[in-house]
């Protein structure tokens, strides 16, 4: 069944105005189901047919809450307007910034939305907590079978139950820089983790500073360096290190954590290689994690560590591309030819049954649904949005950045591990790590860093 | 729903209520006659009773979760009152506790008050309250944003320019820019100067209504009397707003054991500014320890205790009187 | 015999009790503009206004400069080097298609009105009782409510938040009405009670004596002597309630019912950047209740002058 639907997707994908033409045949059949089942014959009847297995949802409504807003936020309504339009259901999508606290006491006190969109595993595991959430239906675990893969699907899952499909995706992996700069001074993209040191130390003797960064955000200030040490831990001890690390088998101030976050010092606590175009190293922790790239437009600051969403942060009129302003390599392993790849992404958990809700996860599960917002995001805001969707169709992402990172996602010889401090529990992964991460920058020792972060893990 | 469904659902809850508090004056009149005391608790009745279920109710509750573990689940005891009082970046949350409600209250009412009587009477009077009144109109989503604009630090180095008010005053005057909410203990101090910023509003229109009812035969006779004008504020003028300066005293300290958007927005409670209050949010919203959260709940409850027996042996004097 | 007539009749005592009482604001201003016209004390009082307003104006001038701008330069370049744009605001007041800020902003004025009214109502009533009626436990009573200031209110959000879904009006106007009015209570009930206290005894003593009731004695003599509490503390309340976002997104979970606040804190995007959109936003909201201070501020001083002329 998802099959055909996956191949009339391509159809009216490659037509181009194909899905335009749909919509407005699918609008106009609103007497009823029995439209589209009956005219199905013309190619715009034919994309509401891969609708036609969720029925006719007429008068019914779905909750959408997120943490998603403007900009972004408009893409997402856009991409649910097939499903709307084809099976008469509602979708009523509500952002919200205070999305992560809000969602939990929503969830406690026996008010939750229909579908939330849930940016953390941790998050996850809290509200299946709360006994509010629902498992998903047979149909969105196939999809993620399907399309995800197990690793995928284990993230969306807890306690071996599987409960929300991953949405959207990013690629953390990634440092910024100026192709031209690398040109012009005949600086080569670094294949190894040492080559990296070598490029930053080559830079530094021109009496520059090669790195910038910032961690400010607000109460989740700190956050972005529990990513630079998720990488580090990820290239030096290997991924099986990095689940135990992450799942509390081996302790927090432990060897390997240690290491990793030293070996984040050698950059971000040099004060010869930070805080290009900003200040000191203590000048990381104020400046927000937004402004820690800009200096690479200006030429302060060469080298900048961020997620792939961190492209739609460049004010309007930037290139990132390989041949513009700016852009983003991988960052490398120890070995060329290791592949060690950290990122993020949401995830779809339903806290209802109704047969309309089940319909429109399932819809939020397809292929169909990656490219159509893939497709939306790209004409709406330039792109900034990927899906680990396997089913993504590459060609469907304008933004070359959104090209990379969806390409290294679905390299068969990366080694994808999730942000792990999203996976922790939130008394570390959303306050104790955060907070001694920034006491870090500031001046605190790793030895202490790590001591109270493991101090602060909960019993039991 | 549209405009006029909303605003007729305003129109109905607000007869609805209008309905009840006849009801209420109705009993209360037929009561009355009966018992003048029963009047007492018909009035009181509604007030008590929300109270009761919007916040005694969920105090007692917090209370009560304060002796149970992170999940609510196992009794532990004074546990999380021990890691409180143990803890050195607890300790550090209370001293930075204390001092906020040390300095807020006293700084934003000798403000409020000096400003008070300097523009009582003057040309403009309505205006100039206006502009010291301002920032409690203003959000702490814009609040937030106006003092970025004025505690922002960038680097002291060619092509970069401040764009906090602050650095750049201290750059003209020849200095290098300072990261003022970072280095303790003092950027404490200058998060307690937004709280100033806004409170000194609420203290100056207080006293500003106590100092206009000040009975004029008492300034006629110390004016009489010769009294110079530092004699006037002290002998006339505190004494007659006594009770009013510890209504703005008392509302503006338990305001400030309760703020915890500006230390949050500002600093997230980083760089040793964390107060009682953001690190109560911070356990039981994000880092989801129920029994910690409400034991630093239950804390706050106990830090405004001596302003609460001040208020009731304040009460007694007077009705003593 | 007064009890006959509308307009309540006061004794001689009364209205000389009341006159002294509130008479002397003209007077005392008269004395304070001596006070004022010292050059130091105008220095002072000038200094102090531009000290406050300043971060103001800085974000008034910021809402109006493009967005590069405002993040690469100070605010008080715009003297040397004046860009402006009306595009910050053009944005804010064009985002979202299906329900622009105009529907956020009914929103928050249903939200407000009850949320203002009701709270001070009952705080009257309770507040009277508080101070002018004997009966056993108030004591207890006064000290429970005033002493309910200090809960945070998030320690209510949880709780309540469950009774309202459990009592099926979750998500609705009516949570917000009810939660806001009790967070206001020990406040209001602790100020009234402190103004109220002021009146001379010997105002409620006469009524009393004249056989006038509580009921009687609160709308004809106290409400009247009152209003500039009542004004005061409604301001207040307004600022308390149009500014609020945490309430709000807890209890409303719609945008049918979420304010004007709430689409605010949305407005700097999901992550944070656009501050430029902020700066425009806050600004139009902060119009609101400022006009409202304005006006009600100018009730409040001549609400304390007319009590004298009620007598």
């Amino acid at each position: 069944m998802s099959s055909k639907r996956s191949s009339r997707t391509l159809a009216a994908v490659s037509g181009g105005l194909g899905l335009a033409l749909a919509l407005a045949a699918c609008s106009s059949g609103t007497s009823g189901g029995t439209t589209a089942a009956t005219g199905g014959t013309t190619a715009a009847s034919g994309e509401c047919a891969a609708f036609a297995a969720y029925g006719d949802l007429t008068g019914k409504k779905v909750d959408v809450y997120t943490g998603i807003v403007t900009p972004e936020d408009q893409p997402y309504m856009d991409s649910y307007k097939p499903f709307e339009d084809c099976t008469h259901a509602k979708v009523n999508y509500v952002g919200d910034k205070a999305f992560e606290t809000q969602i939990l006491v929503r969830a406690k006190a026996g008010n939750p939305p229909d579908i939330a969109i849930v940016p953390q595993p941790g998050l996850l595991a809290q509200l299946v907590a709360t006994g509010a959430a629902k498992a998903a239906p047979k149909a969105v675990a196939d999809n993620v079978d399907k399309f995800w893969g197990a690793d995928w699907k284990s993230y969306g899952s807890v306690g071996g139950k599987f409960y929300a499909a991953p949405s959207g995706a990013s690629v953390k992996s990634l440092v910024w820089y100026s192709p031209k700069e690398f040109t012009d001074n005949g600086y080569k993209v670094p294949t190894t983790l040492d080559e990296m040191m070598a490029l930053t130390q080559k830079i530094a003797a021109t009496g520059k500073k090669p790195w910038c960064a910032g961690i400010g955000s607000g109460e989740a200030t700190g956050w972005p360096i529990t990513d630079w040490m998720e990488e580090m831990i990820l290239r030096l001890s290997g991924p099986e290190v990095y689940d135990q690390w992450v799942t509390h088998k081996i302790a927090f101030n432990s060897a390997a954590p240690t290491a990793a976050l030293d070996a984040v010092g050698a950059y971000l606590k040099n004060d010869k290689f930070v805080n290009g175009g900003l200040g000191d190293v203590k000048s990381i922790a104020t400046t927000t994690f937004q402004d820690g790239g800009l200096p690479i437009l200006d030429g302060t600051c060469s080298l900048h560590q961020m997620a792939s969403f961190y492209a739609s942060n460049f004010p309007k009129g930037t290139k990132v591309a390989q041949d513009g302003d700016v852009f983003a390599f991988y960052e490398p392993g120890v070995k060329a030819s290791d592949h060690p790849v950290e990122g993020g992404g949401e995830f779809n958990l339903a806290f209802s049954d109704r047969p309309e809700v089940q319909a429109f996860q399932t819809y939020l599960s397809t292929d169909l649904w990656a490219n159509t917002k893939a497709k939306i995001s790209s004409t709406a805001t330039g792109g900034g949005w990927i899906s680990a969707n396997k089913g993504l169709d590459v060609a469907n992402l304008t933004n070359p950045i959104d090209k990379l990172s969806a390409t290294i996602l679905q390299d068969p010889k990366t080694i994808f591990r999730f942000d792990g401090s999203d996976q922790m529990p939130a008394a570390i992964g959303s306050d104790a790590f955060w907070k001694q991460a920034t006491a870090w920058i500031t001046g605190q020792s790793t030895k202490d860093t790590v001591d109270k972060i493991e101090a602060a893990w909960p019993k039991s | 729903m549209d405009i006029s469904t909303k605003l007729l659902t305003m129109l109905l809850a607000i007869l609805l209520f209008v309905a009840i508090v006849g009801l209420m004056l109705f009993i209360a009149g037929w009561t009355e006659r009966r018992s003048a005391s029963f009047v007492g608790y018909v009035f009181l009745f509604p007030s008590i009773l929300m109270v009761s279920v919007g916040l005694l109710y969920p105090a007692v509750r917090t209370i009560f979760q304060s002796f149970f573990d992170a999940a609510g689940k196992a009794f532990v005891g004074l546990d999380n009152y021990h890691t409180i009082f143990t803890s050195p970046d607890d300790l550090l949350v209370l001293r930075n506790t204390v001092l906020w409600v040390v300095v807020t209250p006293f700084v934003a009412t000798a403000i409020g008050l000096l400003y008070a009587i300097l523009v009582d009477g003057a040309r403009g009077e309505a205006f100039a309250k206006a502009l010291i009144f301002l920032p409690m109109a203003i959000s702490m989503v814009a609040a937030s944003i106006i003092w970025k604009f004025v505690y922002e630090f960038r680097p002291d180095q060619a092509g970069v320019k401040q764009i906090g008010l602050l650095n750049q005053v201290v750059v003209w005057l020849g200095g290098s820019p300072q990261q003022w909410i970072v280095n303790s203990p003092w950027n404490t101090f200058f998060l307690i100067v937004v709280m100033i910023w806004i409170q000194a509003g609420f203290a100056m229109t207080i006293l500003s209504a106590a100092i206009k009812a000040i009975p004029d035969d008492i300034i006629e006779a110390a004016r009489l009397d010769g009294v110079t004008a530092i004699g006037m504020f002290r002998f006339v003028t505190l004494p007659s707003i006594r009770p009013s300066l510890i209504v703005v005293l008392t509302t503006i300290g338990i305001g400030t054991l309760k703020v915890f958007d500006i230390v949050r927005t500002m600093t997230g409670g980083n760089f040793n500014t964390n107060v009682v209050a953001n690190e109560f949010y911070t356990q039981s919203f994000r880092a989801s320890n129920q029994g910690l959260g409400s034991a630093l709940a239950v804390l706050l409850f106990v830090l405004v205790m001596p302003i609460v027996v001040y208020n009731i042996r304040q009460l007694r004097a007077s009705e003593a009187r | 015999m007064s009890t006959v007539t509308p307009q309540v009749d006061l004794t001689p005592e009364q209205r000389a009790a009341l006159v002294k009482k509130s008479s002397s604001a003209g007077r005392a201003a008269s004395i304070a503009r001596k006070k004022a016209t010292s050059p130091i004390a105008s220095g002072i009082a000038v200094l102090l206004a531009v000290l406050w307003t300043i971060p103001t104006f800085g974000l008034l001038l910021s809402s109006i400069r493009p967005e590069k701008a405002i993040k690469t330069t100070g605010w008080w370049t715009f003297f040397s080097d004046p860009q402006v744009t009306l595009d910050n605001y053009r944005t804010v007041l064009s985002t979202e298609g299906a329900s622009g800020l105009g529907s956020f902003f009914i929103n928050s004025i249903v939200i407000t009105i009850p949320a203002v009214l009701i709270p001070i109502c009952l705080a009257a009533l309770a507040a009277y009782a508080f101070a002018w009626i004997d009966f056993r436990g108030r004591n207890f009573l006064f000290v429970l409510v005033f002493a309910l200031q200090i809960v945070p209110l998030q320690v209510a959000l949880l709780p309540l938040l469950t009774m309202y879904v459990k009592a099926g009006i979750g998500g609705t106007f009516w949570t917000l009405w009810l939660s806001h009015s009790a967070f206001a209570l020990p406040l209001a009930i602790f100020i009234l009670h402190n103004f109220m206290k002021e009146i001379p005894k010997e105002l409620i003593e006469a009524a009393r004596m004249d056989g006038a009731g509580h009921v009687k004695i609160f709308f004809r003599v106290m409400l009247p002597l009152l209003t500039p509490a009542l004004a005061a503390f409604g301001i207040f309340q307004f600022l308390w309630v149009w500014n609020d976002l945490l309430v709000a997104i807890t209890f409303a979970s719609d945008n049918t019912v979420l304010p004007l606040t709430a689409a605010l804190a949305n407005l700097s995007g999901t992550r944070g950047t656009a501050w430029h959109l902020l700066s425009a936003g806050a600004f139009i909201s902060i119009i609101v209740p400022v006009a409202v201070f304005i006006s009600l501020q100018r009730y409040f001083v001549r609400g304390l002058l007319a009590g004298g002329l009620k007598g």
